[in-house]
């Protein structure tokens, strides 16, 4: 062996407190999960008109949307989390893309469906502008705890974990999204709401990426 | 119950020891697990100097991220998604390096004006350097050939030398100072 790598062994040695494990990734993913259902179920119970949602909500269509939705947020969070550590496959990251297509379809389809039936005011703008902010409003906190509770792993590929994470969060704010949304969504409302969730993803990695870059440089 | 798997628990159970702070077990994991991750990434950096890099950039990982180890986990593929990782990560930093240094052949022809080359010249003349490095006192001394010789970043460098990241930076601007004067003389 090396006089340097012998010599670096010797200090990481000294340098060898007890550490704390880290709790199972799918126990910190529900910890993390319960946490955001108990904070926004709280808001949505004050504030939401919860009867318009649960009319709305027998509509089949809707309710595969809102489902597929919410199963998209549960497994990005879930992945991100496993992807957070060095040991689990990178296929985990393929886990949310079942119920993301089956999200983006079924949406796909309340457009298309509204738009037949209301002939050209199906591609007008709805509430559109007031869905993104709400998106982004909702993501942005979460993704700050999610991307905190994530650093704790010091993942090595933090970008690709942030883009997982981030999917999820703005994933659960459509969710959210879908109780103060008493009206079905247009193609442009669509469009809209998945450019919310593309703008978070690409905000959050970009930030994380930079983050990497300057924690990479202070340690240069 | 094969040597493999043997040895597979073996270092599973001195990481359990070493999260829990135990440092003789975690001397000998160290030690012994230089050769495995000489083993996986040795395909990637032909030379040794850059195997020894990649093996301490990962050792130095490891450390770091230590606590995301779970004992019910087997040990080997932890370590070997770490030393993949960083060993591709230290390609990459290289491939980036490599791609923004320009190489000019011209840059080491004499130009027509025997001012500008006795400027080249000083710079160039490396005969002493090695002198003038064994003459600097020991703290500059080891900052010179941890950062500048074997190219350590600072933290690595503070790793292996135990010293802050100040001093080390303090340590190589002086000298980096008293080697130029000895060089040129100024």
């Amino acid at each position: 062996m090396a006089d340097e790598t012998a010599k670096l062994i010797e200090r990481l040695v000294a340098d060898a407190r007890p550490v704390r494990r880290l709790r199972p990734p799918a126990l910190r993913a529900c910890l993390w999960l319960l946490a955001v259902l108990a904070a926004s179920g709280v808001v949505i119970v004050l504030f939401a008109d919860l009867d318009v949602f649960f009319g709305r909500i027998t509509d089949s269509a809707l309710a595969i949307e809102w489902v597929a939705t919410l199963v998209t947020g549960i497994a990005a969070v879930l992945a991100a989390f496993q992807l957070s550590l060095p040991d689990r496959s990178p296929a985990w990251a393929l886990l949310p893309l079942p119920s993301f297509a089956l999200w983006v379809s079924s949406s796909g389809y309340s457009c298309f469906r509204h738009w037949i039936v209301y002939g050209p005011t199906g591609w007008e703008l709805g509430d559109s502008a007031n869905c993104f902010f709400f998106i982004l409003a909702f993501s942005l906190p979460l993704a700050a705890s999610l991307l905190f509770l994530l650093r704790r792993a010091a993942p090595l590929a933090p970008v690709r974990v942030a883009a997982m994470g981030a999917l999820g969060v703005s994933a659960l704010a459509a969710v959210a999204l879908q109780f103060f949304h008493p009206f079905d969504v247009t193609f442009v409302d669509l469009g809209v709401h998945l450019g919310a969730v593309a703008l978070v993803v690409l905000g959050v990695s970009a930030t994380e990426y930079f983050s990497a870059r300057g924690r990479a440089a202070r340690q240069a | 119950m094969t040597a493999e798997t043997d040895n597979e628990r073996r270092w599973s159970r001195l990481m359990a020891a070493a999260q829990d702070g135990d440092r003789a077990a975690y001397d000998v994991l160290l030690r012994e697990i230089v050769s495995f991750i000489r083993a996986t990434v040795f395909g990637q950096h032909r030379t040794e100097d850059r195997v020894q890099d990649v093996v301490q950039d990962v050792l130095l990982t490891v450390h770091r991220v230590r606590h995301t180890y779970d004992p019910q986990r087997p040990f080997k593929p932890w370590l070997s998604a770490i030393a993949r990782r960083r060993s591709i990560d230290l390609l990459r930093r290289r491939g980036r390096r490599s791609a923004l240094e320009i190489s000019d052949d011209r840059a080491y022809e004499t130009f027509p004006d025997p001012g500008a080359n006795r400027a080249m010249e000083v710079y160039a003349k490396t005969d002493g350097l090695g002198e003038a490095i064994a003459g600097l006192p020991e703290q500059q001394r080891e900052a010179v050939e941890l950062l500048k010789l074997k190219e350590l970043s600072l933290i690595e460098a503070s790793q292996v030398s135990g010293r802050s990241v100040a001093a080390l930076k303090v340590n190589m601007h002086r000298a980096i100072k008293s080697l130029r004067a000895r060089m040129t003389g100024e």
